[in-house]
């Protein structure tokens, strides 16, 4: 019995972030009448949660917690930008939501219980902790789907959502034992170190493979495990659809990298095999199916899926041949394009949010039909968005697949490369169907946006982000490899 | 035949029969009286693997509270089975062929050949005074002190989620809160209004 108490300091931001969260959930019950009080803490909260992250961020990799939570660079900057998409995304939907009368403090408290188990998946160094994270997100990511209980359409997304999720999280517990079955150990850095060994049982440990790619899969919504991703992104109220569709992503990405480039690395052989065939078709896929959608939520959704086939391309670029050099520079292009594209999709959703009002949805393309007439401003930020995803130059989107493509060519995978690009090039037809929605057609619906100032400065601010991010990509792409540096 | 062997494979059988029989009965209220049986043989199972803690909790939790509360909800629910059961026959040729070519697949790895004693030695048997729970308890608190406090986290979202779904205030009901109804005085009720003397 010689247990020493763990170090509290490095998880200092999920301590902070899981008391303010029980606090949010006391204030709101006691002062039921102040409407804006779960808001407007949870947002302190995000802002609070930042600064303590910066505070006691740690340039080496520490572990605490008999090694169950590990703290390292590329942790925390995922939860800084998961800190700031969720801020944005709230503050973008609140509008939407108080019109619905959905604007409840449950539903902040939610959110911020569900950054809080992305933070616990971020920060994982064992199979426990992001297994119970990832729970904790998508019970209440499932809950958010639902809240409006009044619509059929949200409710039979939730439940699609969370049978679909409950499966995936039985796959990916199922690898993990199997894991667990063939290395003797929980923790990524024992994993490790039973592979290298060689020590675990191939076969047993592929097997576990397959499931644990699965799992990851479905949580980033890639081909085939994709199903969930139209319907859910069309069914959930939009405010809610903007939070899956920007920091899960981030959290389902850290999963990849500590499961597959922490615990596995030595069988990238095998996993890049896998992710390649995922890429492949989820490039091919989400671009084809994009093309016929009608309704804007259903386009992104099919563009999501794209894109995290693009997230999924950097993420097998690392190892050729046992040849270990090309790892940071495509781990680290991966994640540039991810974080690229939670801006994005940020920007992309806020715009869907700023055209709907109470009673209406803006979610077919022809709603945005002579936009350019009604808000010249805000037709010129759809189009930055728009470029953006499609990849024209020079907006961050280009400079997002250009560093994964050059990850993937420099990783000898040429074909692969081609494939892609000739993809982006057939989805870019959809992406400029919208501009020329916008720009050419007469609109249909004469009447003045109105929306809240804050909804459209931080809109303006983040499509002008998307364009000035594209001029000088070099910080953002710098900070994502010098993240990832140190915890390689 | 050791004795434990025999009964390992006597529970094994019932266990494996009663999940069978989940999926296949046609009564839900059956259905959830033969999963309790799995549940129940489960438990045994882990007594053979001298986990009484966790087989006793496995019954505890799991029979007596969680599958009677699951009881409750499927009697209280009017499900229709036979729109469920729509489309069983058309799906079953695919779903037939993928679940039995993963059977065989599955069956190849979990085997004996990767999972037999030879690959996965047992481990020494426990000595007479080892308990159980007291090793459980102990990990539970300090290394596992994480994951034990956001197990908790969890519950709470969920506490949270269905609170949040399902509690909702009806419009236009005649009910009074009896409460406010002890709670009335006169000055809420009656209103004494001045007003002068009207003449003929």
């Amino acid at each position: 019995m010689n247990f020493v108490v763990p170090d509290f300091y490095p998880a200092a931001a999920e301590i902070f972030v899981a008391v303010m969260a029980l606090v949010i959930m006391l204030a709101s019950t006691f002062a039921r009448g102040v409407r804006w009080l779960g808001y407007a803490l949870t947002q302190l909260t995000l802002i609070a949660a930042a600064f303590v992250t910066i505070f006691t961020m740690q340039g080496e990799v520490s572990y605490t917690f008999s090694n169950l939570f590990v703290s390292d660079l590329m942790g925390q900057f995922l939860k800084l930008v998961i800190y700031f998409s969720m801020a944005v995304a709230l503050l973008y939907g609140r509008g939407y939501l108080a019109d619905r009368n959905i604007d409840k403090p449950e539903y902040y408290l939610l959110a911020l219980l569900m950054t809080l188990g992305m933070m616990v998946m971020v920060t994982a160094n064992h199979m426990l902790p992001m297994y119970i994270g990832l729970e904790m997100m998508s019970l209440a990511l499932y809950t958010m789907v639902a809240f409006d209980r009044d619509s059929g359409r949200s409710t039979e997304a939730a439940m699609k959502y969370f049978v679909l999720g409950a499966l995936a999280s039985g796959l990916l517990l199922y690898g993990m034992s199997m894991v667990y079955g063939a290395t003797g150990s929980l923790e990524f850095t024992g994993i490790a170190q039973a592979v290298y060994n060689q020590a675990a049982n191939q076969t047993v440990l592929l097997f576990g493979l397959v499931f644990l790619v699965a799992g990851i899969a479905f949580k980033l919504g890639v081909v085939p495990f994709h199903m969930w991703v139209p319907d859910v992104y069309q069914g959930a109220p939009t405010a809610v659809t903007l939070v899956i569709a920007t920091a899960p992503k981030l959290a389902a990405f850290a999963m990849a990298i500590r499961l597959l480039v922490w615990g596995l690395f030595d069988l990238a052989a095998q996993w890049q095999t896998m992710l390649m065939l995922i890429a492949v078709a989820s490039i091919v896929l989400g671009n084809l199916a994009a093309i016929a959608q009608q309704n804007i939520k259903r386009m992104l959704a099919y563009s999501g899926i794209s894109h995290m086939g693009f997230v999924v391309l950097g993420l097998l670029a690392g190892v050729v041949d046992g040849d270990r050099h090309f790892a940071l520079n495509a781990y680290s292009s991966a994640m540039f394009y991810a974080v690229a594209y939670v801006i994005m999709s940020l920007a992309s959703f806020g715009m869907v949010i700023l055209l709907s009002r109470a009673g209406f949805e803006a979610e077919n393309i022809d709603d945005f039909k002579g936009l350019n007439k009604r808000s010249p401003w805000f037709a010129l930020m759809m189009m930055f968005v728009m470029f953006s995803m499609a990849g024209i130059p020079f907006f961050i989107g280009f400079f997002a697949k250009l560093s994964v493509l050059q990850a993937v060519v420099a990783a000898g995978y040429f074909w692969l490369a081609v494939v892609a690009v000739i993809m982006s090039v057939i989805g870019a037809f959809y992406y400029l169907r919208v501009v020329k929605v916008m720009y050419f057609d007469a609109p249909e619906d004469t009447s003045e946006i109105r929306a809240p100032a804050e909804l459209r400065v931080l809109l303006s601010a983040n499509g002008l982000a998307i364009a000035a991010l594209g001029v000088a990509p070099q910080m953002l792409m710098s900070l994502c490899a010098y993240a990832l540096l140190a915890s390689l | 035949m050791e004795f434990k062997t025999f009964v390992f494979y006597f529970l094994a059988v019932i266990m494996v029969v009663a999940a069978l029989r989940v999926i296949t009965v046609r009564n839900p209220v059956h259905a959830a009286l033969f999963l309790v049986l799995t549940f129940f043989n489960a438990g045994g199972i882990w007594l053979l693997l001298q986990a009484e803690f966790l087989a006793i909790t496995l019954v505890m939790v799991y029979v007596g509270a969680v599958m009677v509360l699951f009881l409750f909800v499927v009697m209280m629910l009017d499900i229709n089975l036979d729109r469920i059961r729509e489309g069983f026959w058309s799906y079953l040729p695919v779903g037939a062929l993928v679940g039995v070519l993963m059977l065989i697949e599955m069956v190849m790895v979990l085997g004996g050949r990767y999972f037999g004693l030879d690959a996965m030695p047992a481990p020494p048997a426990a000595q007479a005074g080892f308990s159980n729970t007291r090793e459980l308890g102990r990990v539970l608190y300090t290394d596992y002190v994480y994951p034990f406090e956001l197990a908790s986290l969890v519950l709470l979202v969920a506490m949270v989620a269905a609170v949040a779904l399902t509690l909702r205030k009806r419009r236009g009901v005649k009910y009074i809160d009896p409460a406010e109804q002890v709670a009335v005085r006169r000055e809420g009720r009656v209103e004494l209004v001045k007003m002068a003397a009207e003449k003929e």
